[in-house]
């Protein structure tokens, strides 16, 4: 018999030997490289602004619908800024909305799930019905109508309605309170079965109060179905955005993000296709890489789980 | 079987009040009322003019009172006027319902041709090229944005090889059938594109849980036929989860039109819906939304009735916990 080797002897981490088997998934591990190359770009969006002498934001009517040049490597858009610049300051917001709402949305989710799930009866009942409810709406009518939504009449302050960056926010609320229903049934299923194992039990029997069970004993055990979750949904809320924004509701002006740079993309087909082709590109190499991500995770986080379902009727 | 239509009408009507008690709420919520509208129109009004239109009008109520009044007439059959088209709300929702069937059950059915065979092919030798091939298809289906395509189709088709139009309804009589049925094809393609990669993956998945199963393993073992063994044994059980997943999908497939509708110009319930939302046709939104809903909520009752005549383990009594 051979000697083993040190791994062997010593074990390895739930989250080394998860590590290793998400390494086996070779299209996640290409996604996460293309998605830490594509966040680096975006972050160093005024260090390439700058090394290019323009800022994407200067207005340049002679320079109209330039092709690829030294200066502009992808051109120019309508009003003469330089594409590539407004391509990656667009990837910041574009990131930035489908990160944050992502997550917004799973806490919403694990919430109201773990509420149902935990306590049961008659809160379970009510939430489930409410969850169903929710998703039961057209979804994207309903987000349509969220966005137009007067702000002055929700009772906000002039100030808040009216400043610059609302747009961003208010997409990633609404997103958000229409986006957690996935994450709900999945924590309210499996906190259903959690709550009635024996180190629930255990803990409840020497009196630990209902939040410290949830937040200490349940929670931790659901965090591989709510990661895989958030990872998926990350890339429908960018689709979302881009929806949203192409229609003139989601991100506005002159914040860019790569649904309201297509916003005009309908007209421009007929004069600079290009303009068009671009942020779709991006938009579709970023969800694409998230929902290979989210099969990876799955894979690697819940071995038994991929063995029952292969590759995913979980999204 | 009585007994659980009844229970699902029931309970399907209640979603439907508060549903319509929702949306009539965001909708007052939305910028402008009808006053501000005459005011646009009429800048000779006054304020106390406006003040005392919107008491005549019923505008100063409170929103539970105005929802009553209009959940009263409309159970009477009086959705009101749609200020955009200038008439009945009815007589406008009526021929959109038709052009947005004829875009949907195109699609739906030509989805469900490619993505059921692709699904169950894939599912048959899982982990080899052929899956590979489908399964990288069917995420591309899914991580597309659908208005992008249909503006790419639109670049493809109409601008560069300019055979196809690139949007409208077609022209009545002076063409034949098919110069219209010309203007179908772009928008059924993106439709159905659009929704593929998920059926696909659906029933990649269901097909390849129940080839694992001990009865497919004796059904190869007594010597049945590989044909006889997918067809016969495996795919009715398969398409429990698939017809579930399915229907539930019904009011994403519902977005979808709305997005091609309004990219293709195609006069169906979805663009009527974005239209009356943004030009401020607060009766016509209202009803073409609870439209809309009711048509997912249809969906999802034809799921659980699907799901109880294709695996008879599963009583009605059971679906309606």
């Amino acid at each position: 018999m051979t000697a083993l080797s040190t791994r062997q002897i010593q074990g390895e981490s739930m989250w080394a030997l998860t590590w290793r088997r998400f390494l086996k998934h070779r299209l996640a591990v290409i996604s996460l490289g293309v998605l830490a190359v594509l966040a680096v770009a975006a972050l160093a969006a005024p260090l390439t602004a700058a090394l290019l002498g323009s800022d994407g934001e200067t207005v340049d009517l002679f320079n109209r619908f330039q092709g690829p040049s030294l200066g502009h490597p992808l051109g120019t858009d309508a009003i003469g800024r330089d594409t590539l610049i407004r391509l990656l300051y667009g990837g910041r917001i574009s990131l930035f909305v489908g990160l944050t709402a992502a997550v917004a949305a799973a806490v919403i989710g694990t919430l109201i799930g773990i509420l149902a799930g935990y306590f049961g009866g008659r809160l379970d009942a009510l939430l489930m019905r409410f969850t169903d409810g929710v998703i039961a709406l057209p979804l994207l009518p309903l987000l349509i109508v969220l966005a137009a939504l007067d702000l002055n009449k929700l009772g906000l302050p002039d100030a808040v309605a009216a400043s610059e960056n609302i747009s961003l926010y208010r997409i990633v609320v609404i997103v958000a309170l229409v986006g957690w229903t996935t994450v709900a049934r999945l924590v309210r299923g499996s906190a259903l079965s959690l709550r009635e194992r024996d180190f629930v039990r255990a803990a409840e029997a020497q009196g630990a109060s209902a939040w410290r069970i949830m937040g200490v004993h349940i929670l931790p055990n659901l965090a591989s179905p709510i990661i895989v979750a958030t990872t998926l949904s990350v890339g429908n809320v960018i689709l979302l955005e881009s929806v949203l924004s192409f229609l003139g509701l989601g991100i506005q002006p002159p914040i860019p993000s790569w649904g309201n740079l297509l916003t005009n993309a309908q007209e421009l087909i007929w004069d600079a296709p290009a303009l068009a082709f671009y942020p779709g590109v991006m938009i579709f190499v970023t969800v694409i890489a998230f929902n290979f991500l989210g099969d990876g995770l799955q894979d690697a986080l819940d071995p038994r789980a991929t063995d029952r379902r292969i590759a995913g009727m979980s999204n | 079987m009585l007994h659980f239509l009844f229970h699902r009408l029931w309970q399907s009507a209640l979603v439907m009040l508060v549903m319509s008690f929702v949306v009539y709420a965001l909708i007052g919520l939305m910028p402008g009322d009808p006053i501000d509208l005459m005011i646009t129109a009429d800048p000779k009004i006054t304020a106390e003019d406006a003040a005392r239109l919107r008491s005549l009008y019923g505008l100063d109520q409170p929103i539970v009172e105005r929802y009553g009044h209009w959940l009263s007439s409309a159970l009477s059959g009086d959705f009101g006027f749609s200020r955009l088209h200038a008439r009945p709300v009815m007589e406008v929702l009526v021929p959109a319902i038709g052009n947005t069937v004829i875009l949907l059950g195109l699609s739906f059915g030509l989805a469900l041709l490619i993505a059921l065979p692709a699904g169950i092919a894939a599912a048959y030798r899982p982990y080899s090229k052929l899956d590979y091939a489908i399964n990288m298809a069917a995420f591309s289906g899914i991580s597309v944005p659908p208005f992008w395509l249909a503006l790419m189709l639109i670049i493809v088709f109409a601008v560069i090889l300019g055979v196809l139009p690139a949007g409208g309804l077609g022209k009545i009589g002076t063409e034949g059938i098919w110069d219209n049925l010309r203007y179908l094809v772009l928008p059924v393609a993106s439709l159905t594109i659009a929704s593929i990669g998920g059926h696909t993956r659906y029933m990649r998945a269901a097909m390849i849980e129940t080839l694992r199963q001990d009865y497919i393993r004796t059904a190869r073992a007594t010597g049945a036929s590989e044909v006889r063994v997918l067809f016969g044994h495996a795919l009715r059980n398969a398409m429990i989860p698939v017809v579930t997943i399915i229907a539930l999908d019904f009011g994403f497939l519902f977005s979808g039109a709305l997005i091609t509708e309004t990219i293709f110009a195609w006069p169906g319930m979805g663009r009527l819906i974005f239209d009356a939302i943004m030009g401020n046709d607060f009766n016509l939104a209202l009803v073409a939304l609870l439209l809309a809903t009711v048509l997912t909520l249809i969906g999802n009752f034809l799921a659980d009735v699907a799901y109880v005549w294709l695996d008879p383990r599963v009583s009605f009594r059971e679906v309606e916990r």
